[in-house]
């Protein structure tokens, strides 16, 4: 039975020669995403901002927006925004978040009950106040921060401190550019979005383990090879299976956004961007700087380790 | 390496089954699983209310309430024993956890000090200069909220219970605040409703003395306070400050009519009863004002006593308020008012549309990958593909086990794992198709590829485990739910790739002892 590679046995393309170019590109990607955010900011969820969320569905045929837009604007909610939302019969409103504390988010949504009374089924109503918010956003912060440092510490552990530099590097492409392309795309940014971001952390550095534990195993069995050939080799000889999973879990990720319905699809997208972004930084980004960082060479005991691994395997067959 | 211990392949058998054991509930109906006998396992994935729709509600206790209201009951009774003692005092007033008074006369600074020590066990007290300061304690203070917390929880849980709301579910989250989670419930405009008044309620005496223009121009005699009326705020009443009878002596309230109109009847316990009578039979032809969290709902006269200790709240109320206020009343007032802080609805109808997107996409997904796993790595790969089903299985039994809550992206949870469990598989068999190049033997390959794919797949593993824990300490409600699928998944992905593929491998190439591996 001869099956499908995905990428050919022997495989050997240039990566490392050709980093100037990836680090152009991530640098520029960095720069823009920054200057994005900077500019545009992020569009927060009411997670974030506080503010009210509800999704209705028209009880007699497709919604009527404009109509609906009129009723809400006599209530003098501020801001608010109307929008179709996967269906024609469905719309999401966002209304920003009230003056007046906790209780006015509770009366507001009142009011546009009353206004709508039956004219529609309420799928789903969401408010949260400013102090909620602000501890939400306070928290996923601090998620994101505390997986950054201790996804840090444990590569550090692991390995040598400039496996971790470059993990981390990586880490933070892939996090600052995550929050780029949803600064550009002005899609919302809630707590969903903050579960995919550290998820995405979470597989890019995966991603990136896989590459160094074969630097690793590489350093250990050429002493003398050169460095840029090396990590070359390292990242050709465990290319198939970095996209292989690539593929795998996009499979999945791309059933979850085409089919899992319109509230998961920011998370999806999310993540499906995170996957592109986090093969890419694991091979054109974290592997390349090592060789800007001063690896060791020798570590005897370790040549012990793999040579008495070595003689057990061939005692085993 | 062809031999895989026996207490191993044990494991593996015992684990699976155990997995389909605890899986195997969810796929009936509720009624059958909770009629199966007691040792076989019966727990279903609980839903969350994103997926069944319902309600979640968080809520805060202003818990700073019940502090100001002993510290005015403090300053009240400072105010009385001074007097009794005949101790000239000026200043008396409180802070945000304290009490002060300047006494006049220094020579009755020491036995005024002596009376204020005694007032409140829960504070200090410091006399400087003659001002006489009373602070909480830390404790006292932590004490009286930690109690009107409790105390709300369980007011809360009477007045939902009264709804008729099915399985609610309450909790304590943080010092002051409160989790309702109400399943079914979509629309929980009635329950705020309900959450939104503290019913306090109160009998105090009217002051007959104070006319109409004193109270308009604010002048009030001590003791004696201005309070709205309910019907019309505009409108004052002037009320004795005393308490004659505190509502939370009704055992009972019930709506009822009077004359075609809503009333509410009460009942008040032995001791309520008691007080009733004496105030009723003291103050024959004075007006009774019924304070409801400081509003007058009604002033009737009293006709006679009344020593039955029941009677009857008269205003305007319509139907559904003579319902909500006996409720209320009934179960009894909250220490201290409540702030919805969040609020987080799902209709049945978003729920379970959600369900079946979740199902789709997840079956979607599981058959692109395991379509795909078999053409990358044939045979090999549909071992994987067996793995990743007990690893579906398994996640199912520990969710049903754990009875953690399956949440919309927890399914994505799942979705993303089914995509990720296969990575150890991935890894092992690319290893193993490289050191087939390197001119290795079946056997060998086999055997190197597992043992130098391990060390990678653990250290991958963890890294996303980090990320799960991380995202399940900081994550609220759903969230939570994907952190938890996301982390168990890595688990059972790590056994079932690991284990489960090895297994059957194994047992293949001890079968067949193939010469090559064509992979």
């Amino acid at each position: 039975m001869a099956n499908f590679h995905m990428i050919p046995a022997g495989i050997n393309l240039e990566f490392i020669n050709k980093r100037i170019i990836f680090f152009t590109f991530s640098v520029v990607l960095i720069l823009t995403s920054l200057g994005l955010f900077g500019v545009n900011g992020l569009n927060y969820g009411i997670d974030f901002k506080g503010g009210i969320m509800m999704e209705v569905r028209s009880t007699s045929g497709p919604a009527d927006i404009g109509k609906m837009r009129n009723q809400l604007s006599t209530l003098g909610l501020g801001e608010v925004s109307i929008q179709e939302f996967g269906e024609p019969e469905e719309v999401l409103i966002r209304i920003q978040r009230q003056d007046g504390g906790e209780k006015a988010q509770s009366l507001a949504v009142e009011a546009v009950k009353d206004v709508f009374k039956d004219t529609v089924e309420y799928r789903r109503t969401e408010f949260v106040g400013p102090k909620v918010s602000e501890e939400l956003f306070m928290d996923g912060l601090m998620a994101v921060s505390l997986a950054i440092g201790a996804i840090l510490v444990y590569i550090w552990f692991r390995f040598e401190w400039q496996f971790g530099l470059g993990a981390v590097i990586a880490l933070l492409h892939d996090v600052i550019s995550t929050i780029g392309i949803f600064a550009l795309l002005g899609m919302e940014f809630n707590l969903s979005t903050v579960a995919a971001v550290l998820t995405i952390a979470g597989y890019s550095i995966n991603d990136t383990v896989v590459v160094f534990d074969r630097v690793r195993e590489n350093l250990r069995k050429y002493k003398t090879k050169d460095l840029a050939q090396l990590l070359n080799e390292s990242i050709n000889q465990t290319l198939s299976r970095t996209v292989m999973t690539s593929v795998t879990t996009l499979l999945a990720l791309f059933a979850l956004y085409i089919l899992g319905g319109e509230v998961i699809r920011g998370f999806s997208f999310a993540m499906i961007w995170g996957i592109f972004i986090g093969t890419y930084s694991s091979v054109c980004l974290a592997v390349p700087v090592l060789l800007y960082f001063n690896i060791r060479r020798t570590d005897d005991e370790d040549e012990e380790d793999s040579e008495i691994e070595k003689v057990a395997d061939e005692g085993a067959v | 390496m062809v031999y895989f211990a026996k207490w191993k392949i044990a494991l593996v058998v015992i684990v699976c089954l155990l997995g389909v054991a605890f899986a195997a509930p969810n796929l009936m109906s509720r009624n059958m699983s909770d009629n199966l006998p007691s040792w076989i396992p019966n727990q279903q994935i609980s839903l969350g209310l994103d997926l069944q729709g319902g309600s979640h509600l968080l809520l805060e206790v202003e818990a700073q309430t019940v502090i100001n209201e002993r510290l005015e009951a403090l300053v009240d009774t400072i105010r009385t024993s001074l007097r009794a003692e005949r101790i000239r005092y000026t200043g008396l007033g409180m802070n945000e956890n304290t009490v002060h008074v300047n006494i006049k006369k220094p020579d009755q600074v020491d036995a005024a000090y002596d009376i204020l020590r005694k007032l409140d066990i829960g504070s200090d007290t410091d006399v400087e200069n003659g001002r006489i300061t009373i602070t909480l304690t830390e404790l006292a203070i932590k004490e009286a909220k930690r109690s009107a917390v409790e105390q709300s929880i369980e007011i809360v849980r009477r007045r939902i219970d009264e709804t008729g709301t099915k399985e609610p579910t309450i909790q304590r989250q943080g010092d002051e605040r409160i989790i309702i989670q109400l399943p079914g419930i979509d629309n929980p405009e009635d329950v705020k409703r309900l959450l939104g008044k503290t019913a306090k309620m109160n009998f105090h005496l009217v002051n007959h003395n104070v006319s109409g223009e004193d109270l308009a121009a604010g002048r009030i005699p001590a003791g004696t306070i201005a309070l709205p009326d309910a019907e019309d705020e505009r409108r004052l009443v002037a009320v004795r400050r005393k308490i004659e009878v505190r509502g939370d002596m009704l055992i009972d309230s019930q709506p009822t009519f009077q004359d075609g109109r809503p009333v509410i009847s009460f009942t008040f316990n032995s001791l309520g009863a008691k007080k009733f009578a004496s105030v009723t039979s003291k103050n024959i032809n004075r007006s009774l004002a019924i304070v409801l969290d400081g509003k007058v709902i009604s002033a009737p006269n009293i006709q006679g006593a009344i020593l039955g200790g029941s009677g009857i709240i008269t205003g305007r109320f319509s139907v559904s308020e003579a319902n909500d206020l006996s409720l209320l009343l009934r179960a009894g007032a909250l220490p201290a008012p409540l702030v919805i802080l969040e609020e987080r609805s799902v209709g049945p109808g978003l729920g379970a549309d959600s369900v079946a997107a979740g199902k789709i996409a997840s079956f979607v997904g599981l058959l692109a990958v395991v379509i795909f796993m078999v053409v990358s790595y044939g045979r090999f790969g549909f071992y994987a593909d067996v793995a990743l089903m007990v690893n579906i299985i398994l996640i199912m039994a520990a969710l049903s086990l754990l009875q953690a809550t399956l949440t919309l992206p927890g399914i994505a949870g799942i979705v993303l794992t089914v995509g990720m469990a296969v990575d150890a598989n991935v890894l092992i068999f690319e290893r193993i198709r490289e050191e087939l190049r390197n001119g290795l033997g079946p056997l060998a390959s086999v055997d190197s590829g597992y043992k130098r794919a391990i060390t990678t797949i653990i250290d991958a593993n963890i890294t996303t485990l980090i990320a799960a824990v991380l995202l399940f300490e900081f994550g609220s409600g759903p969230v939570r739910g994907f952190a938890v699928t996301l982390g168990i998944g890595i688990l059972t992905s790590m056994f079932t790739a690991i284990m489960v593929t090895r297994l059957q491998v194994v047992m293949w190439l001890r079968r067949k002892k193939p010469k090559t591996l064509n992979f």
